[in-house]
């Protein structure tokens, strides 16, 4: 081991000297980066693991809540990151084919989608906020899911599972007026809990991947990505399938059941 | 400078060779700008060693408050905050990352003929999280001390709700947890590195079942690293989010499960005790075999059980949780399952013991550790299974039996075993010997001081003494007491040691290539190696076969002498140039 | 004088007595020795951990049925690690000094380094004591986690730092300590107002975590009477080690005695504050104090010697019979606007209790509470 070979010898100058040659180092970063993705599926699979739990004790939230979801835009973002996961695979094999040109595009339009998906999430937030749908004890809903609204005093307590205990139907609270909403199920809170948190988390991988995705769009503009040297494009792509596969279990778990 | 020749190669070692980001030699960038895994390995060590006086510290602290009932020293809150300084800095900054980080890094690349890890930046960038993760975790508990803030007392297992909010006040939890979930990262990509690196760099030639144990073991851990690691680390994301904006999935106020939350914590840190032991066994299985001089026991079935470790420790988290009410189902289930994993450990035990059966036993200071730790680790084994009958267990839990019974896993048997290791390896990374009488005298100081330590506390807890306590009955003084004075020869003897290591890394007599007569490929190499482990790639010796090694007084270590041919050619001596000063 | 003094007096000679004592003693505080809660109530001669049988050098005194199911099986594992653990530690130093290097041993007898017959052996006896273990453990478990039927059944809250027990008459014992009769089943239902806590009686080996919002189960069958240790086993916090206290298995018939001194020790105080615990007992449900209207009318409407209209018309005068009235036969008179539906309270309130209740109505009227 005392020869240490650069550049030429073992083809891309981006081959690193302790590596046999350019297959050597494309097979650890691909092991490398499988090892990452169980570990991104054990990192998410704790809130799953959660939803479960919560749905399996409390299935009545999870129903009335995802009333309040807008499945338009929840199926629009499923539909971008199937796109942007395309694009992302096409890249891989642009780079595989020396095609420059096309690798630039694909990375730009897989950075798009991103950016699109990211810009979506933004206003279905800004709308949970504008509600009052939000997480744990900043749950105070204005209105159902139908757009009624709750009763001035009806609004928190029938929500959240307070420390004084709220078991049964509590007689202080009266019945609905016409026009009003009926209280919302015990903990609906929780729903929003876990989708916050869920989706996060997701959001966060996203924009993990925005900033991949322009770091590969420069050195893809730079010309750095050759046959015997694809592994980043490749990786990142494998990424992105997964940060796509979770979302295609998110959309279904919180839009539409 | 050494001239050219062939029969005396001259070499610059790794501590000589300029490398590194900035091309430096010594001094900071030389060290904290290098991707050499031996240097990252070093200061790995260091750290460790550090936080394991500090942790000792506290150690030493909590067990002389109990020396008296009521307050001896230090008051309840001083009290909680010191026991959950010493669990947290002891199990995420010493033990989880003791061995593989530290010894590891050292070792695993060597053991394997490879000239660095598969991702050195990665290497290096994971010791950066773990001296962040250490700061903000150490910073946080210390906060309690020099602010007016309350200070971290949570126990290092965060239980919700009383880690929630509104039952402990302040940012300190906050930024422990921040730490504790960077320490998880730096220990994930620790693990994903070595699983690589045993994958993709092995020697030309070497099997899967050509490999030390010391990689297999590794192997097992880098699994567990992977795959335990991140449900930690979801699980602190989580309760952070959860002080920082309520938003309730742990709180039962709010309608969320503080149960979910020991079901996560455990889900990673019950593999979490064995990403500690684990590596110890491997360790343990290259000290026995080399100071036996024989070929180790039943290679397979310690390979195998590493193995079934790793996958088992998956299954068994819920034995924590017998008495959180969990369904009987599940007890009984977590139950059986908690059996599985104590006979792979007996396996271990058995084939050790059965190693040193017809070998010739060298008693130096690491095969003192070895065999301590096949003692200790017995009486460790032996008490799980107390805690895995789950009629028994309902009425040790949250007792000191279970605090003994953990200490001796994971401070009897890991400790131990790091302890065994690093004065195994000691000659290899710094080039020097550590004073061998001393090293011998203080091993048992150890074993004995351990002993006086923890022995007690089974007693203790078997009589009801529950744990996490400031105070106690009456009834329990003399058993605490004599703990106490245990845990002083202990801590004392730890700093000795320390303090030795560090003298013998300057002032140590100049090791040999090979001074224990060890099989394993980084003994091949001359002490200290240089910067790619090797001078030239060495053939790959025959695994645990000790025939051809025999001691050379010249030398001062073990020479290999070949059969081939009935010619008998001396170990190749490297010489250490001066500093090339260029490369 | 506390319960647990008089107990002291009994046990002076015994060195771990006093331990307990003590323990018990710091448990329940200098009030302790202000109320009288238990005074006379029990007069037990001898505690059981005073027995040398029960109390041995590994476990403390057993005083539960269900502590056989796990002393034998513990003592049996002691016996099989103490001699396992021999059985290592001879082997590892008789080998260690039989094989040691020395002059005229420097190389390895010849010795096979693997034999498949032995590790069969060394793998399936260990897997065999496994099952075995597993199955005895699993039987004393399903034992100590299912209660009997018909068991007493005594409500339990952890809160930082002390444990509160109400019994079946809806009283809370003054000094936090639970009281018992032997040799009948006890169910806990427990639930904790902050964190998690853990209720554990040693002399018992049953322990089972407390926690918020929910409830977890507990029960023992206790053998002899006596005083026996109890803590709290999971960290709470600050005086995570002061949240212990004492529970007192009574002779037969001292039970019994104890819950009536409990229960007129609670109703001696002074009748408006009885009539407040009723109101928090009783008529919170539908009675305000502030003029809204729940189910029924409020209290604050409910002035004495002011005029009332029944549903029938008629007009009544606010009295103590008319209040005494309403408690006791509701439906008699029912006034105007409101549900008849409210039940009566005969049997269940005691004349002390309904005193305390009108003595209550009449203090909020005259502004000097609420």
């Amino acid at each position: 081991m005392s020869e240490h070979a650069h550049g030429d010898q073992k083809g891309s100058r981006f081959i690193q000297h302790h590596y046999d040659d350019a297959q050597h180092q494309f097979d650890s970063g691909k092991l490398a980066i499988w090892l990452f993705l169980a570990q991104e599926v054990l990192f998410f699979s704790a809130l799953f693991v959660a939803y479960i739990i919560f749905r399996t004790q409390h299935p009545e939230i999870f129903e009335y809540g995802s009333q309040y979801l807008d499945r338009t835009m929840g199926a629009v973002n499923t539909l971008v990151l199937i796109g942007s996961s395309f694009t992302a695979a096409y890249a891989v094999r642009c780079a595989q084919l020396r095609n420059q040109r096309t690798l630039v595009i694909c990375l730009a339009i897989t950075l798009a989608c991103a950016l699109g998906f990211l810009t979506i999430k933004y206003f279905e937030y800004s709308e949970k906020i504008h509600h009052g749908t939000l997480y744990g004890k900043k749950f105070v809903p204005h209105v159902d899911p139908d757009g009624a609204t709750f009763p001035e005093d009806a609004v928190i307590k029938p929500c959240i599972h307070g420390s004084e205990g709220n078991l049964g139907a509590d007689p202080s609270i009266p019945p609905p007026a016409e026009g009003e909403a009926a209280p919302c199920p015990d903990n609906t809170n929780m729903f929003f809990t876990l989708y916050f948190a869920m989706t996060g988390l997701h959001g966060l991988h996203v924009l993990f991947g925005v900033f991949v995705f322009i770091w590969l769009l420069v050195r893809a503009m730079k010309g750095h990505f050759t046959p015997d040297y694809y592994g980043p494009v490749d990786y990142a792509a494998l990424y992105w399938h997964l940060v796509d596969l979770i979302w295609i279990f998110l959309f279904p778990l919180y839009y539409l059941i | 400078m050494a001239k050219e020749n062939p029969e005396n190669p001259s070499y610059t070692s790794f501590l000589e060779d300029p490398h590194g980001i900035m091309g430096h030699r010594g001094g900071f960038w030389g060290w904290f700008g290098t991707f050499d895994h031996k240097r990252i390995g070093i200061m790995y060590l260091c750290g460790i060693l550090a936080s394991l006086m500090v942790g000792g510290l506290f150690a030493l602290l909590v067990r002389l408050e109990l020396f008296f009932p009521g307050e001896t020293i230090i008051g309840p809150q001083a009290y909680n905050e010191f026991f959950t300084l010493h669990g947290a800095i002891m199990v995420f900054l010493v033990i989880v990352p003791g061995i593989p980080a530290a010894l590891g890094n050292i070792a695993l690349p060597m053991q394997l003929g490879a000239p660095d890890v598969a991702f050195p930046r990665l290497n290096l960038a994971s010791f950066y999280l773990w001296c962040v993760g250490a700061v903000l975790l150490v910073g946080a508990m210390a906060m309690g001390f020099v602010t007016d803030q309350t200070g971290v007392d949570t126990g290092w297992t965060f239980y919700t709700p009383y880690s929630l909010k509104e039952h402990t006040a302040g940012d300190a939890i906050l930024m422990s947890l921040v730490g504790v979930f960077l320490l998880g990262f730096s220990s994930i990509f620790t693990g994903l590195n070595f699983l690589t690196t045993i994958h993709k760099f092995r020697a030309k030639g070497m099997g899967w079942f050509q490999m030390p144990l010391n990689l297999w073991a590794l192997y097992a851990t880098g699994i567990m690293q992977v795959l335990a690691t991140p449900v930690l680390g979801i699980t602190v994301l989580l309760l952070s989010v959860e002080r920082f904006l309520e938003i309730g999935i742990f709180d039962p106020v709010l309608g969320g499960d503080p149960i979910l939350f020991q079901h996560f914590f455990w889900f990673y840190s019950h593999p979490a005790v064995y990403i500690m032991i684990i590596p110890a066994m491997g360790v343990i299985s290259e000290l026995i075999t080399t100071f036996s001089h024989k070929h180790i026991f039943g290679y397979r079935f310690i390979a195998w059980s590493s193995l079934s470790l790793a996958l088992l420790s998956f299954l068994v988290w819920g034995h924590h949780l017998f008495v959180s009410g969990q369904s009987r189902m599940a007890g009984m289930i977590f139950s059986a399952l908690t059996f599985t994993v104590a006979i792979p450990s007996a396996i271990k035990v058995f084939n050790w013991t059965a190693t040193l059966y017809k070998g010739v036993i060298r008693l130096q200071t690491p095969m003192l550790y070895a065999l301590s730790f096949v003692l200790l680790f017995t009486i460790g084994g032996l008490t799980g299974l107390f805690l895995g009958v789950i009629s028994i267990d309902v009425h040790l839990h949250d007792t000191y039996f279970v605090v003994a019974h953990f200490h001796y896993v994971m401070m009897g048997s890991t400790l131990v075993a790091f302890l065994g290791g690093l004065h195994y390896w000691f000659p290899k990374f710094t080039g020097k010997m550590y004073p061998e009488k001393l090293g011998q005298f203080i091993s048992v100081m150890v074993f004995f001081g351990f002993n006086l330590t923890f022995l007690p506390q089974f007693v203790m807890g078997s009589r009801g003494m529950t744990r996490r306590y400031w105070d106690y009955d009456p009834e329990f003084t003399l058993m605490h007491q004599l703990s106490t004075i245990g845990a002083f020869v202990l801590g004392i003897s730890l700093f000795i040691v320390v303090c030795y290591l560090f003298w013998a890394a300057y002032k140590g007599e100049k090791a040999p290539p090979n001074p224990w007569g060890a099989s394993t490929l980084e003994w091949e190499s001359p002490s200290p190696p240089p910067l790619y482990n090797f001078v030239e790639q060495p053939p790959l010796p025959e695994l645990y076969e000790y025939d051809e090694l025999v001691y050379d007084d010249e030398e001062g270590g073990y020479v290999r002498k070949l059969r081939d041919g009935g010619e008998v050619r001396s170990y190749r001596r490297y010489v250490r140039s001066k500093p090339s000063g260029g490369h | 004088m506390s319960v647990l003094s008089s107990l002291m007096g009994t046990m002076q000679a015994d060195s771990a007595g006093q331990a307990v004592g003590q323990a018990a003693q710091q448990a329940s505080g200098a009030e302790q020795a202000a109320t009288q809660a238990g005074q006379a109530v029990i007069n037990i001669p001898k505690t059981a951990w005073q027995d040398p049988g029960t109390n041995t050098f590994w476990l403390p005194e057993a005083a539960s049925v269900t502590t056989d199911n796990v002393d034998w099986i513990y003592l049996g594992l002691i016996g099989l690690s103490i001699f396992c653990f021999i059985g290592i530690t001879a082997a590892v130093v008789y080998f260690t000094i039989k094989y040691r290097q020395r002059p005229g041993h420097e190389r390895p007898l010849p010795s096979p380094s693997h034999n498949n017959p032995l590790e069969i052996t060394w793998t399936l006896i260990p897997a065999i004591i496994c099952v075995f273990l597993f199955v005895a453990g699993w039987r004393g478990y399903v034992d100590l986690a299912t209660p009997p039927q018909h068991a007493l059944e005594i409500s339990v809250t952890g809160l930082k730092w002390k444990w509160k027990f109400t019994y079946p008459n809806g009283v809370d014992d003054p000094n936090g300590e639970l009281h018992v009769p032997v040799n009948r089943s006890v169910r806990l239902v427990m639930s904790s107002n902050d964190v998690i806590h853990s209720f554990f009686i040693p002399a018992f080996r049953i322990k089972q975590d407390v926690v918020p919002q929910r409830y977890t189960q507990l029960w023992f069958k206790a053998t002899q009477p006596g005083v026996y240790r109890m803590y709290c086993a999971e960290y709470c916090g600050l005086e995570h080690s002061q949240m212990k206290t004492v529970i007192v298995v009574h002779e037969p018939g001292g039970y019994a005695d104890y819950l009536a001194r409990i229960e007129e020790q609670a109703l001696n105080i002074p009748p408006a504050e009885l009539g407040k615990k009723m109101y928090d007992n009783y008529c919170i449900a539908c009675h305000t104090l502030d003029g809204t209207t729940k189910v029924g009318p409020s209290f604050k409407d409910l002035v004495l010697g002011g005029q009332n209209e029944m549903t029938d018309g008629s007009s009544i005068v606010v009295d103590e019979n008319y209040i005494r009235e309403s408690i006791v036969e509701p439906q008699a008179k029912v006034r105007k606007g409101y549900p008849a539906s409210m039940p009566s309270f005969k049997g269940v309130l005691s004349d002390k209790k309904i005193n305390g209740v009108i003595a209550f109505i009449k203090s909020l009227n005259d502004g000097s509470q609420q």
